[in-house]
């Protein structure tokens, strides 16, 4: 029977068929960020072990400090969630990425950049957005607190078999638009539930065009469609990115890896549960109005009116949408003012993103009324950029450079860091635009790099394009 | 072990919003700030059952006499959704809300409720309003009763459903058994597994363990 390629992947990790569409699933990787520490120590208390601590690996991300706290006091990176990260790592045996190693960053970022995910595999995380590495042709998934001690204790989760989805992205997309705006215009077109429960894959010419880096920031975004599970098939764009990375196969391993990874695709004839294509030819940079991730509209277009949608559900959260972010219906939402950018967080502060932003804004200054905070994804990103120079063309512009983690990306989500205060209006180049999810109160506009950067010096939302670059 | 759950029976709450995130149902605090009251009860929904002073707030369905003491809660598609914080379910249970019928559930939501003897049964949503309109408060007896060795629901009018599980979360229900415990019984599979897809795929299974350096 033909199958898709998230059905092959399934069907190699599972443990135990326990009916009704449920199975036990092996995990091959588990990541989990220091947040979670408790979870290790309860397997000592409850006298259990770390079976396979090789396919263990633990991050520093949500709790440190990227900016305030980190530039007065280095120590300050290192808190109580850190050290008790670091003394399970040592009393279990597993990796951590812990504050100020090299290798530090945050968790979906550093997976993938240290060859920990990998084609035809499974990783397991507790922060929801671990959907990003399946851009590497693997499956992953998130849980809640204590599923983490369920794959510490047993290496498996319990799942449920989903349904499969096919999203092709066809067209050819100028070369204005980027990975971020190919993924807020598709979840505009087909809803923030338009992918709920289903195990996605994103196909066609514009993910087979789209560089490793552009792969992690449209799958980073397939939890905002409700997606269960996001993967891509795995090319030579994928290979090319693998190798050499520290935790990936090397020497005659590499080599029947590479040869496993050329046959992971969706059958020819296979049928998936749903199929949509999207056609991006004429899309342009996009921007989100409202609280939920389909609320996005091109520079160019006018805030939508709630006065004109007859369903009355989606009138009224597109009222509670305009009610918190304050725009008027039927006005342009280019010269919107605003107060903060910050470009950052495991969607976009790669260094393919870091050298877009810097592009826009080298020569320019941040707006005298805007704070512009750029945090890079790992310590291997901020070395590589510092290396290129990009640090020095933000922080000439005015904009803070700051130190890999979560940072501004979880105001509410991970309420650790950093926060914007209530009233705030930010140009955000994160995943989630809930209310006060960067701060209770605040106001976030999803954008791309280059559209946050432009946001930055002109100190309202600006359309990049008439900036040139 | 876990909680487990045979039978159910009280009032049930209609809230028929839609996409409630888990961090409605427990409203996240500033790291380290602990909840404001000492009762576990009120963490459930307390950004919209208090006001910023801590008063109720009257008119949210929890504070409503009938519903003080409420055992379900009938609500709306995709309850629970967002993150995967486990709390929205531990403060359902802590307030007393241990079972929750809607049209359907956010996935990591759904799983997280075995895990504190909530039972999530997930109906058409037809069959959600008509439940939802016989829990109107007013009505002349508001007592719902769920019972899983039967598996079924009886609604105060005495109508019957069906209550839909998979078999193995059903027993995890009846028999309160604690998920970890459930799979540590399939120990030797999982050996095994990990065993034969080392041959199979050595470049995904050899990994060498690699503690910190230094
Ligand atoms: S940057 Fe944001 S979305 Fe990414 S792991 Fe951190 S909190 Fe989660």
């Amino acid at each position: 029977m033909p199958k898709t390629l998230f059905e092959k992947i399934w069907d190699r990790h599972v443990v135990s068929d326990l009916g009704d569409g449920f199975a036990l699933v092996f995990v091959d990787r588990h990541v989990i960020p220091e947040i979670a520490a408790a979870q290790v120590h309860r397997l000592k208390a409850q006298g259990l072990t770390l079976k396979y601590p090789q396919y263990t690996f633990g991050v520093s991300d949500h709790t440190v400090p990227a900016l305030w706290a980190a530039l007065k006091n280095p120590n300050d990176r290192q808190n109580d969630y850190t050290k008790s990260m670091k003394a399970g790592a040592a009393e279990f045996g597993f990796h951590h990425f812990d504050v100020d190693t090299p290798d530090q960053g945050i968790s979906h970022i550093v997976a993938a950049e240290q060859g920990i995910a990998l084609p035809g595999t499974t990783l397991a995380c507790v922060d929801s957005h671990v959907c990003t590495v399946g851009a590497l042709g693997g499956i992953s998934w998130a849980f809640g607190a204590s599923e983490i001690f369920h794959v510490l204790a047993t290496q498996t989760s319990v799942l449920r078999k989903p349904p499969t989805m096919r999203l092709n992205l066809e067209g050819a997309p100028n070369d204005s638009v980027t990975p971020k705006d190919i993924i807020l215009y598709l979840i505009g077109q087909i809803g923030a539930a338009g992918g709920l429960g289903y195990a996605v894959e994103f196909a066609g010419a514009v993910i087979r065009d789209m560089p490793m880096e552009g792969r992690f920031t449209v799958c980073n975004m397939a939890i905002e469609l409700g997606a269960a599970f996001a993967v891509i098939q795995p090319d030579d764009t994928t290979i090319d990115y693998l190798k050499g990375r520290r935790f990936a196969p090397a020497g005659a391993r590499w080599d029947e890896a590479v040869t496993d990874w050329r046959t992971l695709k969706s059958d020819d004839d296979v049928r998936f549960d749903r199929e949509i294509t999207v056609d991006f030819t004429n899309v342009g940079p996009q921007v989100s109005w409202g609280i939920s991730p389909q609320d996005v509209i091109s520079i160019d277009d006018v805030v939508p009116d709630p006065a004109e949608e007859t369903d009355s559900q989606k009138r009224y959260a597109m009222e509670a949408g305009l009610d918190h972010t304050g725009l008027v219906p039927g006005a342009n939402i280019e010269g919107t003012p605003i107060d903060w950018v910050f470009i950052g967080s495991c969607n976009n502060n790669r260094i393919s993103d870091l050298r877009a932003a810097a592009k826009i804004v080298e020569g320019r200054k941040v707006a005298d009324n805007v704070t512009g905070w750029v945090v890079p994804g790992s310590l291997r990103i901020r070395a590589q950029a510092e290396a290129e120079g990009l640090d020095r063309i933000f922080s000439d512009a005015g904009f803070n450079w700051g130190w890999p983690g979560c940072s501004m990306c979880g105001g509410q989500g991970n309420v650790f860091t950093e926060r914007l205060k209530p009233g705030i209006r930010a140009v955000s180049t994160i995943n989630r635009n809930l209310p006060g999810r960067q701060g209770p109160g605040s106001i976030t506009h999803l954008v791309s790099p280059p559209m946050a950067a432009a946001a930055a010096v002109t100190g309202c939302i600006t359309d990049v394009r008439k900036l040139g670059s | 072990m876990a909680t487990s759950f045979t039978t159910l029976s009280g009032a049930a709450a209609p809230y028929l919003e839609e996409n409630v995130s888990t961090n409605v149902i427990s409203v996240q605090k500033p790291h380290g700030q602990k909840s404001d009251t000492d009762d576990p009860r009120d963490e459930l929904f307390s950004g919209l059952r208090f006001d910023e002073n801590g008063k109720e707030r009257p008119e949210f369905v929890l504070n409503r006499p009938e519903f003080r003491d409420a055992k379900f809660i009938v609500t709306g598609a995709n309850f629970g959704c967002a993150s995967s914080r486990e709390l929205a379910v531990t403060a359902l249970a802590d307030f007393g809300i241990r079972c929750v019928i809607a049209p359907s559930v956010g996935d990591i939501f759904f799983n997280n409720c075995f895990k504190f003897g909530v039972l999530p049964i997930i109906l058409p949503e037809d069959d959600v309003l008509a439940l939802a309109a016989e829990a109107a408060p007013g009505a002349p007896s508001t007592v719902f009763s769920a019972d899983l060795v039967k598996s079924e629901l009886v609604t105060p009018s005495g109508r019957k459903l069906a209550i839909p599980l998979p078999a193995f979360r059903r027993q995890q229900l009846l028999e309160g058994l604690d998920e970890v415990e459930l799979t540590l019984r399939r120990s030797a599979e999982i050996a095994e597994f990990q065993r034969s897809a080392s041959e199979r795929q050595p470049w995904v299974y050899g990994l060498a363990p690699t503690p910190n350096e230094g």
